[in-house]
């Protein structure tokens, strides 16, 4: 089980949160993209072996969305929202 | 090299005190060059080297396979094979793969251990029973079977599940019946795959892992790159499950794929006690008890991509409780083993056959639960690699319908719950 770090809440369990999608680019231009390019943006997201970054909602919490890296094969997680003392 | 095995092949080989059994497939050395080289001997890698062999006459096929033969996902499941699909796409393509599975101990001279022993759905909530009666309606199209009966029916056939009464935060309301499910052994249809695939001539390469796609000046594949040395082909197949992107990336190539881990586990063995598969899509779990009398049980994947083989402690936790929510008795059973694949799931939950970008690279990927699709995803696979056209029956799960928007999005699999 992993423990996800809440800005708010500080480090928590992962059953309290909602997994919420790696990160994908960011939206490109309908108009100016080809036929390919848009559905590529629409369909296709990361999916490494190794560090990936991703969105968490604290859903059973606090209620806030955030996001970490976390390493797909070791599920180490790499980089945690910073809380504020 | 073939060898026969019946009754009195065992009886012959049991007076030589089982001395005298050949090999079931060979080791030869790798050849630098081959007509097709299959990426993973699994289910649907072998399935297709086998029927590569058999349909279409292409022997000159090499099976690479980065640990054993048989040691992938082949291992990793829980022997499910059904029909009960929701996409008018779908079903037709499970119903032949149900037909083929029950006709494969005597095509491969291998026996599968196969059961047909009914799948029974406990349904817990009305829109859950909608979904199931819709689906009804589409299988009838397609000659597959669904049924419905009662609360009362369903405890008469499953006499452990006790839990689920009127007082249950969720009541059983009733079952869904799929007469033609049923489980078998999975060492055997790799092995069984694998010794027909070898008696037609096709290589199975153990060990030999491959780190990279090797493409021609041209752009088109020209074969792979493996820890055993370059192999050159001008068809290249991806059957990996959960290490497609990995592989297809090496060329540059993107997939609309992501990987997660799904786990099962099982259960000491006890005496005889449910003799028909059991699954509880609004509890979110499902067992089947093996022939050696262990409880196979399965739930939910784990959140968030993952390349790992193992569960985690909540996904498990909440397999458990759930099931003895329903089954009350469970709780006495000591669990012996558990085990997860990584598997890739496409945008719209529906496998991936297709041709792709590079020229002369095939995947078959996306497939979750692709355990009962082995032989149907064999078969079709090698149309598409032999005559360059997609099989009727696999013609939807092709990456064209990406391109188009044209998305096959499949309830009946395990993560659509």
């Amino acid at each position: 089980m992993l423990n996800i770090t809440c800005p708010f809440c500080g480090s928590r369990s992962e059953s309290e949160f909602a997994f919420g999608g790696p990160v994908g680019g960011d939206r490109i231009d309908p108009n100016n993209s080809s036929d390919a390019e848009w559905v590529e943006y629409l369909t296709v997201l990361p999916n490494p072996l190794g560090p990936v970054q991703e969105k968490w909602w604290h859903v059973r919490g606090c209620g806030e969305w955030l996001t970490i890296w976390r390493d797909t094969h070791t599920h180490k997680i790499l980089e945690a929202p910073h809380v504020p003392t | 090299m073939k060898q026969k095995y019946s009754l009195f092949s065992l009886a012959r080989n049991a007076i030589s005190g089982h001395e005298n059994w050949k090999q079931a497939w060979r080791s030869p050395p790798l050849k630098s060059n081959y007509e097709v080289v299959i990426i993973g001997a699994g289910g649907h890698g072998l399935a297709t080297a086998y029927y590569l062999a058999k349909e279409f006459g292409i022997t000159d096929v090499a099976v690479l396979e980065r640990g054993w033969l048989g040691g992938g996902n082949i291992a990793r499941n829980t022997v499910t094979i059904r029909s009960n699909y929701m996409r008018d796409e779908s079903i037709p393509f499970y119903v032949k793969s149900v037909a083929m599975y029950e006709g494969l101990t005597k095509e491969l001279n291998f026996n599968m251990m196969h059961s047909k022993r009914t799948m029974v759905d406990i349904v817990q909530t009305y829109p859950k029973m909608r979904e199931l009666r819709r689906r009804q309606l589409v299988m009838d199209i397609y000659g597959s079977t669904y049924e419905h009966i009662s609360t009362e029916e369903v405890r008469r056939r499953i006499p452990a599940l006790t839990g689920g009464g009127v007082d249950a935060r969720l009541p059983i309301i009733g079952g869904m019946v799929h007469t033609d499910a049923g489980v078998n052994r999975h060492d055997a249809v790799a092995w069984g795959y694998a010794r027909g695939a070898d008696e037609r001539g096709v290589e199975i390469h153990q060990q030999t892992g491959v780190t990279s796609l090797i493409q021609g000046p041209n752009g088109a594949i020209a074969g792979v790159e493996t820890k055993r040395g370059t192999v050159r082909a001008k068809k290249v197949i991806v059957a990996v499950s959960g290490h497609t992107t990995t592989v297809t990336e090496t060329a540059g190539l993107k997939l609309p794929l992501r990987t997660m881990n799904l786990t099962a586990f099982v259960s000491e063995p006890v005496k005889p006690l449910v003799d028909v598969i059991v699954n509880c899509p609004d509890s979110g779990f499902y067992f089947s008890q093996s022939d050696k009398g262990e409880m196979v049980i399965g739930g939910a994947p784990d959140m968030g991509q993952s390349f790992r083989r193992d569960i985690k402690q909540h996904v498990f936790e909440d397999t458990v409780a759930s099931m003895l929510s329903l089954f009350p008795a469970f709780k006495k059973l000591k669990l012996l083993r558990q085990w997860g694949g990584h598997l890739d799931i496409a945008h719209d939950a529906s496998p991936i056959m297709s041709k792709t970008d590079i020229d002369g690279l095939f995947v078959t990927a996306g497939w979750w639960g692709g355990y009962k699709a082995i032989p149907a995803g064999g078969l079709t696979l090698a149309h598409l690699v032999a005559k360059g056209t997609p099989h009727p029956l696999m013609s939807s799960f092709t990456l064209n319908r990406f391109k188009h928007l044209d998305f096959v999005m499949e309830t009946g699999t395990t993560t659509a719950r």
